[in-house]
C-alpha cells in the first residue's frame, strides 16, 4: 500500500513572462516502509517535491494523497495538523531553535500537540537516549558537534511517531564519517517501519536507500532500486 | 479548564524565558511602558491630592450654605481717612429678618456680628476677637466641642453674659488655668465661659474659613445690649467712627439643588435695599463646583500627556518586536514546518509583548506609588493614590502589549515557511 501518491502533479511559479514549470506532471506512489532517495541535478525540481511532500506548499494542479487523505486541496491549518502528526523534518542545516535546549527542541512538536510538560519530557529523554545524547539533555545546540545537532533534529523528527520522515540533505554539513552515522541511524528507524524520503545528490548516501528517484526538468526521469 | 490555564501559564513562560534571552533589550524596550504607566499613576495622584485638599477645605464652609460677608465700599474707604466721620456700611438687622423669613428653602440663618473688646480674666488682660451670634452659628459651622456647652437660644432671649472660647481663644486667655465657670471680663462686663469649641484655621478657595481668627462667641443680644452698634476703629493713627450692624450672616438652604436659585433670590433682595455694594456673597457648592471642573480639566490635561507617552512606549515596543521577528524569520520557519499554526505563532508573540509590556506597567506602578511618597516627604505636598489610578495602567499596559503587538505578531505569522527555512 502506497503511503504518498503523487497523481499528475504540476507546480508553476509565475516568474516573469516564462511560467517555470518546476514539476511537471509527476505520478507516483511512495510505500508504506519503503527508503527513498530523491536525486537530480540542481533545478530538477526535488527540492520543490519536498516542500510539496512536506505539506509546505501546494500543487498548482494534480493530487496528493497522503494515505487516503487528499492534501492537495487543504486550508493553511489543515496543512500544519498534517506536518504536525504525520511528518518529521530532517534539514540539512539542521535548524533547532538555537535558545532551546536540546530537550525543548526534542519537545517542540509534542508542545504544539498539546502535551503536558512532564510527558513531553519523558518522551523527549527516550528520544534523546535514541540517538546517543541522553547526556546532552541540556546543551544548547551551540555547543553541540554538527553530528550531535543532526541527532537532536532526528530525535525531534521522531517525536510524534511520524508516518513519513522528510530529510533534506539530512548529510550535506556533515563529513562522511559523521554523515554515515546519520545514515545508519535513518537505516535502523526505516527497519523500524517508518517510511523515509530523502533529497541527496550523493551516490554513496543514495545508496542507503531501497529506491533512487532520478529528476530532470520537473519529470521522473527513472528510478532504480535495490 | 485546568489543562488550559497551565497551558496559558507555559505560554507566558516561555514568553518570560525568550524575554531573558536579551535582558537588556528587553528592559529596555520596557523602559517606555514604565515610564509612561509612572508618570501616570503620580501624576493622578499629585492631581487627586491637590484637588482632595482643596474640596475638603470647601466642603468645611458647607456645601449647602450661602456665606455673606459686610463689605467696606470704596467710596467709603477712601472718605474714612477725614475725621469725625462715621462710616454706616455692611449687613443689617433686617436682612438678617428678610433672609430668614422670605425664602422657603432657607433653614437656618446664623448673623454674626465682630467686635474687638479689651478683656480680661484673672490678671491676664488681651484685645479679644469676639463674635455675636445666635444659636444657628453651632449648627452652620459645626466644630466639635471641647468642654462645657454652647449657648442656645435662651441664652440669645435672656440676654445672658455667656462666652463660648474657641480652643484658639481659651489658649491665649486662660492660659492652663480651669475654663469652666471661669469669669471673664469683656469691655468692663462680666461674662460666663460655658464652653470651649474647636475652631479651624486657613481659607477654602478663595472663602475665609468663618471661625477662623475668632476668640469667643457671645450672644447677639448680649453684644447689642452691652455694646451697641457703634465702634472706634484706629487705622494709622487717625480714628473713624463705624456703624455695621452685622459682618456675616450664614445662610444654610434645605437642599444642595436650591442653593443657587435661593442665592440669586437673595442677592437681588440685598440689590433693592443696598445702594451700595457693601457686602459679598460666597457660594461654597459655586466653588465645588468650580474645583471639580477644574478638576477634570486637569485631569484631561494629564491623561493626555500621559497617552503620547504610552503612546511612545507602544511604539518602542512595536519597533523592537518587529526587529525580533525579522531576526527569528528561521525560527518561526521551524515553528511552523514542524506543525505550529498561524494562530500559535501569532499568539507566541503577542504573549511576549503583553508580558513585556505588562510587566513594565507593574514596574511603572511601583515607581508611580513611590515618586508621590517622595513628593509628599520632600515637598510637603498632598498625594493621593486610589484605587482607579492603579488599575486604569495596568490595564492599559496589557492594552499597550495586544495594541502593538499584534502587527508584529501578525507579521511573523505570515511568514512563509519555506522561504523562512533558507533564511540566514
Amino acid at each position: 500500500m502506497d503511503l504518498v501518491t503523487f497523481k499528475n502533479i504540476h507546480k508553476v511559479y509565475e516568474m516573469g513572462a516564462e511560467p517555470v514549470r518546476a514539476l511537471d506532471g509527476v505520478d507516483i506512489g511512495f510505500q508504506k516502509g519503503s527508503f527513498w532517495a530523491i536525486m537530480g541535478p540542481s533545478g530538477s525540481g526535488k527540492s520543490t517535491m519536498m516542500n510539496i511532500l512536506g505539506c509546505l506548499d501546494r500543487p498548482t494542479f494534480g493530487q496528493y494523497f497522503l494515505e487516503d487523505k487528499d492534501v492537495s486541496k487543504m486550508a493553511d491549518d489543515d496543512l500544519s495538523e498534517i506536518r504536525l502528526k504525520y511528518i518529521g523534518f530532517i534539514f540539512q542545516s539542521f535548524n533547532l531553535i538555537p535558545q532551546l535546549t536540546v530537550q525543548k527542541n526534542i519537545e517542540l512538536p509534542l508542545y504544539y500537540l498539546g502535551w503536558d510538560a512532564e510527558k513531553s519530557a519523558e518522551r523527549a529523554k527516550v528520544l534523546a537516549a535514541k540517538v546517543g545524547l541522553e547526556t546532552r539533555l541540556n546543551h544548547r545546540p551551540s555547543q553541540l558537534s554538527g553530528g550531535q545537532m543532526q541527532r537532536v533534529a532526528v530525535a525531534r523528527s521522531l517525536a510524534v511517531d511520524p508516518h513519513l520522515i522528510l530529510a533534506d540533505e539530512p548529510t550535506g554539513n556533515l563529513d562522511s564519517k559523521t554523515g554515515d552515522q546519520i545514515m545508519e541511524l535513518l537505516t535502523e528507524l526505516n527497519k523500524e517501519g517508518t517510511t523515509i524520503i530523502m533529497v541527496t545528490h550523493e551516490p554513496d548516501i543514495a545508496a542507503y536507500a531501497h529506491h533512487r528517484l532520478h529528476m530532470r526538468d520537473g519529470k521522473v526521469e527513472r528510478i532504480d532500486s535495490n | 479548564m485546568a489543562i488550559h490555564q497551565s497551558k496559558i501559564a507555559r505560554n507566558i513562560w516561555l514568553g518570560i524565558e525568550n524575554l531573558l534571552l536579551h535582558k537588556l533589550r528587553s528592559f529596555l524596550t520596557m523602559l517606555g511602558v514604565v515610564f509612561g504607566v509612572g508618570s501616570v499613576v503620580a501624576m493622578l495622584a499629585v492631581g487627586e491630592g491637590a484637588s482632595k485638599e482643596a474640596l475638603q477645605r470647601i466642603q468645611k464652609l458647607g456645601s449647602n450654605n450661602i456665606i455673606i460677608n459686610s463689605l467696606k465700599s470704596i467710596e467709603e474707604e477712601g472718605s474714612s481717612t477725614q475725621n469725625s466721620h462715621m462710616s454706616i456700611y455692611g449687613l443689617t438687622y433686617l436682612d438678617y429678618e428678610r433672609i430668614s423669613s422670605n425664602f422657603p428653602n432657607v433653614q437656618q440663618v446664623a448673623p454674626a456680628k465682630l467686635i474687638r473688646k479689651e478683656s480680661k480674666a484673672g490678671s491676664n488682660i488681651l484685645e479679644l476677637r469676639i463674635v455675636g451670634t445666635t444659636s444657628e452659628w453651632f449648627k452652620l459651622v459645626p466644630r466639635q466641642l471641647l468642654a462645657g456647652r454652647v449657648f442656645d437660644q435662651g441664652d440669645v432671649d435672656n440676654f445672658s453674659a455667656a462666652a463660648v472660647l474657641t480652643e484658639f481663644g481659651a489658649r491665649r486667655l486662660l492660659a492652663n488655668r480651669n475654663t469652666i465657670g471661669q469669669p471673664i471680663k469683656i469691655g468692663g462686663d462680666s461674662f460666663e465661659v460655658v464652653g470651649i469649641i474647636k475652631n479651624e484655621e486657613g481659607m477654602a478657595g478663595n472663602i475665609q474659613i468663618p471661625d477662623q481668627q475668632v476668640d469667643a462667641y457671645v450672644p447677639l443680644s448680649t453684644v447689642r445690649k452691652y455694646f451697641g452698634d457703634i465702634f472706634f476703629k484706629r487705622t494709622s493713627g487717625s480714628r473713624t467712627l463705624e456703624m455695621v450692624e452685622l459682618h456675616q450672616i450664614i445662610v444654610q438652604v434645605d437642599d444642595v439643588k436650591y442653593v443657587e436659585s435661593t442665592a440669586a433670590g437673595i442677592e437681588r433682595m440685598l440689590q433693592n435695599f443696598h445702594k451700595k455694594q457693601d457686602y459679598v456673597m460666597s457660594v461654597p457648592l459655586a466653588l465645588l463646583k468650580e474645583a471639580e471642573a477644574t478638576k477634570r480639566r486637569f485631569n484631561i490635561v494629564l491623561g493626555s500627556i500621559a497617552s503620547i507617552s504610552l503612546l511612545v512606549g507602544g511604539i518602542g515596543i512595536m519597533n523592537i518586536m518587529l526587529a525580533s521577528v525579522t531576526e527569528r524569520t528561521r525560527e518561526i520557519g521551524i515553528r511552523r514546518a514542524i506543525g505550529a499554526k498561524r494562530s500559535q505563532i501569532i499568539s507566541q508573540f503577542l504573549i511576549e509583548t503583553v508580558v513585556l509590556s505588562t510587566l513594565g506597567g507593574f514596574v511603572g506602578l511601583a515607581m508611580g506609588i513611590i515618586i508621590p511618597l517622595i513628593i509628599t516627604y520632600f515637598a510637603k505636598m498632598p498625594t493621593v493614590i486610589t484605587m482607579q489610578s492603579v488599575i486604569l495602567p495596568l490595564f492599559i499596559s496589557v492594552g499597550i502589549g495586544i495594541v502593538f503587538g499584534l502587527y508584529p505578531a501578525i507579521n511573523a505569522a505570515r511568514v512563509d515557511p519555506i522561504i523562512a527555512l533558507r533564511h540566514e
